[in-house]
């Protein structure tokens, strides 16, 4: 029973993930085996060096320190790391640079750059045509132009709000040294009681910080923020979870259900029970805190809605360990903490990655929603204020902020990339 | 509750939200706080002291609805008024009533721009439960009704009309009167949006109804004990919640055929052809109270000179926004900002400058649409608290009848004229306001007054009275 359920997880998590890995990975890594992962390349003969030292330029003087050797480009491994490092794209120039078959590289720099151009011209006139006719008598797509105007405010706006904390301080210390005036003239004419409470004034005018308008560049940090936040709980359960499922059938049997349904929940559903979570456990900080209650909410969401995928991997990739390595630890009699500290995690850390990042792909898509509902000062927040605003320029700024929420979460799977690939062997990484 | 909206996917989230509010709203309770308002500090002196009050709680966050009457709020913090005070504010735009109140009571928000109904719909337990003050008053008038420009062509050949053919104001609603009953024959009642359950907009939209003999639903019916939540018992239409940024488009889909609403979202129908306001509710009762500022009764009681100081500076607001057309059109450009109202600059400037556009092309003056401290608007007046009571009595939100003296009780629960009065007289002692901009020595109660569209008497000292007097209404 538990094990046929947990080959449904495999295959449902295989499909999950086929997509969402495959265009990047491929490439010129696949050219490379297992076996020569982490060692350079030649690039005269593309024997793999299995020595570094036979490698060493000619220059070297026998008995150096071998820091002083002289640099050499070696474009094969700059163009492994560049893939490593998820930046695949300019792995053809790295190739170029170093001369290594010019004219392939050549082509693969046009390919790669020629049909995304082309494609984003088609969407940009795909959009233009847009601005010209999806309009109705209260609403109307604004043109790329337009957005471009709308841009140009926004960064005016953040400009001028950010400009405002000078002259919010400089009123207050002209305010300040108003009072100590007053205060001084209390006391001279002996009134002390109003004297006495002009300096409590002053000491907390002293006190006070800027609190400005939350432009929409805070809102992107705040948005990161409250992802890190959700993520880093969501991880911190499915990991261990998943570890027990994937170690005891008897778990996995209680909790498949459970995972089974609760994973499809959207996270508008999720909202209003998180909030009530929250409003109850966390005391509201300070106005001026960076820690409001809201983002507590929102990233509460995001931990529901992406826990699962990293729990699910965690399960099978640590179901799926080889049985010699648990053998091995059982003949050496390792204890229970050292047997997953020292086996069952380095083994099962590839699809706990893959599974990671899933997760946070699908809680950066989650808390764009979770921060409309919640009031979290983050891109959601942006976005629902912006379509309150009922103005064609808001519209626009929907525009910008859209752009911006794909070019993060572009940004969030690239870094998760990397670290899947620094604890991935190639054959593994789905 | 009852939700029909047009497929935006923005909407969709409205509805959830707006679903939620319903599903609290279906617990409707009698139970209020037996707490009375403990007698107004009359001996404490007035001196040039209180200048600097002890604040409690220096930084404040208050919460805001996308609408021209905040403007008290924005203008305090934008001029420096609260810098003045030693406060430190922030205010945030709230993406609902439900949610700006929800945010007010678990304490997110140190107070909050609020529908004159919420307090007292909240302290009386329609909906979210808590007890919930006030001290200021932020504006009178500043809502409309528009209908679809369909509605439109079929009202105006019955509206009477002027010699120069233009309609003749106000409007009532005896022109809609044959096509909700048309409407409501074929099986397909004529769906109506307002902002809030206990909103102005919802009684004010139910009294414009209701004047012409259109029977706009109930929430309670006391023959079978029923208690409906949306509010559509016996109705001759149906009026359900929609937020107000979300009106012209909702409009616009057709989904609804009219709604009420404040500014700017008349003036935006009237912008973009989608619409034609026929009244404002200035033309439904002359001078009617509409949002105040209230904070939770726990948060007044722990900060009652942070409270104080709070309302010098909303008094200090009101009183710029009132003093010059020349404010109120720095007003409307401060309102335009993204963070604020948002709406372009001519749409919230027709309104607050003293005109209101019906139809394209029909401009006409109308100085008293947005009033925030002429004719004491900003002073928070029992009689006003007590009318909001007996429209919810009339319409079943609070479903048994009460005595006079439980409205009585409960305004002074809710309105705190006496915070009003004391930041008022250290204000005077500062110079910074006259003797004459406050009603001092008013008992609360406004004057009798008939200034209503049906003609009706409203005296605030004899409530049963007058939820008795209305043909259509739970007596």
């Amino acid at each position: 029973m538990g094990g046929s359920q947990s080959t449904t997880s495999i295959a449902s998590l295989s499909v999950l993930n086929k997509p969402l890995l495959g265009p990047w990975h491929s490439g010129t890594q696949a050219l490379c085996g297992p076996e020569c992962r982490d060692k350079p390349f030649d690039q005269t003969n593309n024997y793999f060096i299995m020595n570094s030292t036979t490698a060493s330029s000619p220059t070297t003087v026998e008995g150096l320190h071998p820091a002083k050797k002289k640099f050499t480009y070696n474009p094969n491994q700059v163009a492994h790391t560049l893939d490593k490092l998820g930046l695949g794209y300019f792995s053809p120039i790295a190739r170029l640079i170093g001369r290594d078959e010019p004219s392939k590289q050549v082509k693969a720099i046009t390919q790669n750059t020629l049909l995304p151009v082309l494609a984003f011209i088609i969407v940009l006139l795909a959009w233009q045509y847009c601005a010209g006719t999806v309009k109705t008598d209260s609403q109307k797509i604004p043109s790329p132009a337009e957005t471009w105007v709308a841009w140009k405010d926004m960064l005016a706006f953040s400009a001028a709000e950010k400009s405002k904390e000078k002259d919010y301080y400089q009123s207050l210390n002209e305010r300040v040294a108003n009072y100590k005036t007053m205060a001084f003239q209390a006391r001279d004419s002996g009134n002390v009681s109003r004297a006495e409470s002009i300096e409590k004034r002053i000491s907390k005018e002293n006190a006070k910080v800027y609190q400005g308008t939350t432009t929409f560049f805070d809102q992107i940090g705040i948005s990161i923020l409250t992802i890190a936040v959700g993520f880093l709980i969501a991880t911190l359960i499915a990991v261990p979870l998943g570890i027990l499922c994937g170690l005891s059938p008897l778990v996995n049997t209680a909790l498949n259900p459970l995972i089974q349904l609760f994973k499809p929940v959207s996270p508008l559903a999720w909202f209003p029970i998180v909030f009530v979570f929250t409003t109850w456990g966390i005391d509201q900080p300070p106005a001026a805190s960076i820690w409001q209650r809201a983002l507590f909410t929102s990233a509460g969401v995001v931990t529901l809605c992406s826990l699962w995928p990293t729990l699910v991997n965690t399960a099978v990739g640590v179901a799926a360990i080889d049985k010699d390595h648990l053998n091995v630890a059982k003949a050496l009699k390792l204890g229970w903490f050292k047997r997953i500290w020292k086996i069952v995690l380095p083994s099962s850390l590839p699809l706990i990655f893959t599974g990671l990042r899933v997760s946070i792909g699908v809680g950066w898509m989650v808390l764009v929603a979770a921060d409309m509902m919640s009031q979290n000062q983050g891109l959601g927040k942006f976005v629902w204020d912006m379509y309150q605003n009922g103005d064609t320029a808001s519209t626009a700024q929907i525009i910008i902020a859209v752009l911006f929420i794909g070019a993060i979460g572009f940004m969030l799977d690239r870094i998760m990339l990397v670290f899947q690939r620094l604890v991935t062997y190639e054959e593994q990484s789905i | 509750m009852k939700l029909t909206f047009l497929s935006i996917p923005f909407t969709a989230l409205a509805a959830f939200l707006l679903s939620s509010c319903g599903k609290s709203d279906s617990s409707v309770s009698t139970a209020y706080p037996e707490a009375v308002l403990e007698t107004p500090q009359a001996d404490q002196t007035i001196s040039s002291e209180m200048e600097f009050l002890d604040i409690e709680k220096d930084t404040l966050k208050f919460g805001f609805i996308k609408l021209t009457d905040c403007a008290p709020i924005v203008i305090a913090k934008e001029k420096g008024y609260f810098d003045d005070e030693g406060l430190s504010v922030n205010v945030e735009a709230q993406a609902n009533w439900k949610e700006l109140l929800n945010r007010v009571i678990n304490r997110d928000l140190d107070g909050a721009h609020m529908l004159a109904g919420q307090p007292i719909g909240a302290t009386v337990g329609f909906g979210s439960q808590a007890d919930i003050v006030t001290a200021y008053s932020l504006d009178y008038n500043g809502n409309g009704i528009t209908v679809s420009n369909d509605i439109w062509a079929k009202m105006k050949p019955d509206v009477p009309k002027g010699s120069d053919g233009k309609p003749i104001h106000p409007i009532k609603a005896d022109a809609l009167k044959p096509i909700v009953d048309e409407a409501k024959t074929a099986g397909n009642k004529l769906k109506m949006g307002m902002v809030f359950p206990v909103s102005t907009h919802n009684y004010e939209i139910r009294y414009w109804l209701a004047a012409s003999g259109i029977n706009p639903g109930f929430y309670f019916d006391p023959a079978t004990k029923q208690v409906d939540v949306p509010g559509f018992l016996n109705g001759d239409v149906e009026l359900s919640v929609t937020p107000p940024p979300q009106m012209p488009s909702v409009l616009e889909a057709g989904t609804i055929c009219a709604y009420c609403v404040g500014e700017p979202w008349n003036q935006q129908a009237v912008f973009k052809k989608i619409g034609v306001p026929v009244t404002t509710n200035y033309d439904i009762w002359k001078n009617n109270p509409e949002k105040v500022f209230g904070v939770s009764k726990e948060w007044a009681e722990k900060n009652p000179n942070t409270w104080l100081a709070v309302t010098k500076a909303l008094i200090r607001a009101g009183k710029w926004l009132d003093a010059s057309l020349d404010n109120r059109k720095e007003a409307a450009k401060i309102l335009s900002q993204p963070n604020y109202v948002g709406a372009p600059y001519e749409v919230i400037a027709n309104s607050m400058t003293g005109t209101f556009e019906f139809e394209v092309g029909d401009k006409r003056p109308m100085p008293d649409f947005n009033v925030f401290f002429r004719y004491n608007a900003s002073y928070p007046f029992y009689s006003d608290c007590i009318w909001f009571l007996t429209q919810m009595v009339r319409w079943g939100q609070i479903p048994e009848q009460k005595a006079d003296d439980w409205y009585h009780e409960m305004a002074k629960n809710i309105y705190r004229p006496d915070v009003y009065e004391r930041a008022a007289k250290i204000l005077v002692a500062e110079g910074k306001a006259e003797t004459s901009d406050f009603p001092f020595g008013t008992d609360g109660y406004r004057a009798p007054s008939t200034d209503f569209i049906d003609g009706n008497s409203y005296d605030g000292r004899q409530p049963v009275d007058y939820v008795n007097s209305f043909s259509i209404g739970l007596k």
